[in-house]
């Protein structure tokens, strides 16, 4: 498989370091490690942490600025950040106000996010945290993990932010985070697999007729393989999983056709064409459409589908400013 | 206790390829790089720990595996080499007994950290067995080697079991179903240290 890259262990690092050089007047890395934090702290706000394994550029640190993050941790590439950094990226940019972090539910994860937190609260820092599992493709149930955290993600990083940046309280911004988890869906398909840097081969295989739904952003496997069929018919049936799981019907949604890495803009925009009129027949209106790669899964090609259900208060929030590398508003 | 670690990172990493195969077919395929990563930097911290007691080499060893493997397999093994640490803080000399407590210090933490138990495709399924296993023999009054050597069958027993069973819990249990058949990876990097735990003894 090739890539364009250095040396293997060293990928994390210079892509933090380029991400910062692409934005200094907005971007700082702690010396420490993989973590990317505002240039300029912003005290007297609630302080947002949001992270993960790295692979899924622009997330996390392309969120980091005004309106959005304050901090975002990445750990290994598809391998949750260690509790050490996360604790690092909290102490950065905690203030009087507290500090909330948002984690995708993966066990690796919860688990350490709540080690660092627990080091963060031993330290008298105020810290707390939500939890993002807008993926329907996984049943929630005693029998899984639940849902994972994908592109919804975004969403809750954007709306929380923006309630931050107003000054509100860490019990207020909390609030406003599970009610974007709430009324977030998000479902994926991927047609290649993607290859893992230290790995050098792809996670799976796909023949060339095959693709896979309900693909996660770790290219670990989805629910089913099916025969390869035409971008609207695929379109339809990721929105059937979503609509059905939430009531949408007559309702107002900020939608994100979210690419994986590796699918043109030009498919993307094939797949917003039929995201828009499959909405309309059902009476779902549309509030605003983000497309591009938002969360991404390395190369792969493949895209997500995510709405958001939206009330005045919501709306608000999304119209806010956001200046970050990766979302302007 | 250093040569078992060093003996433990040597296995680890001869095997990484290997795990991350098996991670591969069931969920994100980092496995056995992550944990190779993970006991080189314990390997590079062990010459310091020599003449230290065996509980303090042990939360080294844990406190070092949470800070470089990451993923769920860096806390899970970080907080078991913690828990057998403090069980063990102190000692210079370990017995069945010890090694006994210090292995249910360690699932105690896998479980408390993870929110799992047996049945789920995890490393739990791999160590209670062998804990039952070494339990049972030490109170018998066998030997060590003995007891830990049926310990180690019982872990591998373990990882055989996990192919027949659904993952409910981490990244394999979204594929449900299709993870029955395949074997999992963090029992099998478990039964890995518990074998070479008994060759080196």
């Amino acid at each position: 498989m090739k890539k364009l890259i250095n040396e293997v262990v060293n990928v994390e690092e210079e892509m933090i370091l380029g991400l910062v050089k692409s934005a200094p007047d907005k971007l700082r890395k702690l010396d420490c490690g993989t973590v990317v934090v505002r240039a300029n702290k912003k005290e007297g706000k609630v302080a947002l942490v949001s992270g993960g394994g790295s692979g899924h550029e622009p997330a996390h640190g392309g969120y980091v600025g005004e309106g959005m993050l304050d901090g975002a941790v990445a750990g290994a590439v598809f391998t949750s950040p260690t509790p050490d950094q996360i604790y690092e990226a909290i102490k950065a940019v905690a203030t009087d106000k507290g500090v909330l972090c948002i984690v995708k539910n993966y066990t690796g994860d919860i688990m350490n996010f709540e080690m660092a937190i627990d080091m963060a609260k031993d330290e008298g820092i105020k810290a707390d945290y939500v939890v993002v599992n807008d993926d329907v493709a996984v049943k929630d149930s005693l029998y899984t993990t639940g849902r994972r955290g994908v592109a919804g993600t975004v969403l809750v990083h954007k709306i929380a932010g923006a309630l931050a940046e107003k000054g509100a309280s860490l019990e207020e911004v909390k609030a406003v985070a599970e009610k974007v988890i709430a009324n977030v869906r998000t479902m994926g398909m991927a047609i290649t697999a993607c290859t893992m840097p230290a790995a050098g081969k792809p996670g799976f295989e796909l023949a060339d007729n095959e693709m896979e739904i309900g693909i996660g952003i770790h290219g670990e496997p989805g629910t089913s393989r099916e025969a390869l069929k035409p971008a609207n018919a695929i379109a339809e049936e990721l929105l059937n999983k979503i609509t059905d799981d939430i009531d949408f019907v007559g309702k107002e949604v900020a939608v994100i056709v979210n690419g994986m890495g590796g699918t043109p803009l030009m498919e993307l925009y094939i797949v917003n064409n039929f995201v828009h009129d499959y909405l309309d027949k059902k009476g779902i209106k549309i509030y605003d459409t983000m497309v591009g790669n938002y969360m991404t899964s390395i190369e792969m090609a493949g895209f997500s589908i995510t709405l958001l259900r939206l009330d005045d208060e919501l709306k608000s929030l999304y119209n806010a400013k956001a200046d970050t590398p990766a979302l302007k508003r | 206790m250093i040569d078992i670690l060093k003996a433990i990172a040597a296995k680890i990493d001869e095997e990484k390829d290997y795990l991350t195969e098996l991670d591969n077919e069931i969920a994100d395929g980092d496995h056995g790089v992550n944990m190779a990563k993970g006991f080189d930097a314990v390997v590079a911290k062990l010459d310091a720990m020599a003449g230290k007691d065996i509980g303090s080499i042990l939360k080294t060893t844990g406190m070092t595996l949470v800070s470089t493997v990451g993923g769920s397999a860096g806390p899970l093994y970080g907080t078991a080499f913690m828990k057998a640490g403090a069980k063990l803080a102190g000692k210079n000399e370990m017995d069945g007994k010890d090694l006994v407590d210090a292995l249910e210090a360690a699932i105690g933490g896998i479980q408390m950290r993870g929110k799992a138990t047996t049945g789920e495709k995890t490393m739990l399924d791999a160590l209670c067995p062998a804990f039952d296993a070494l339990k049972e023999g030490i109170e018998a009054g066998e030997d060590l080697k003995d007891a830990l050597a049926k310990a180690v069958k019982a872990a591998e027993d373990g990882v055989e079991y996990t192919k027949t069973i659904k993952a409910t819990k981490g990244r394999a249990s979204y594929i449900g179903d299709r993870s029955i058949g395949h074997q999992d990876p963090g029992a099998t990097s478990a039964f890995y240290m518990l074998e070479t735990l008994l060759a080196n003894i």
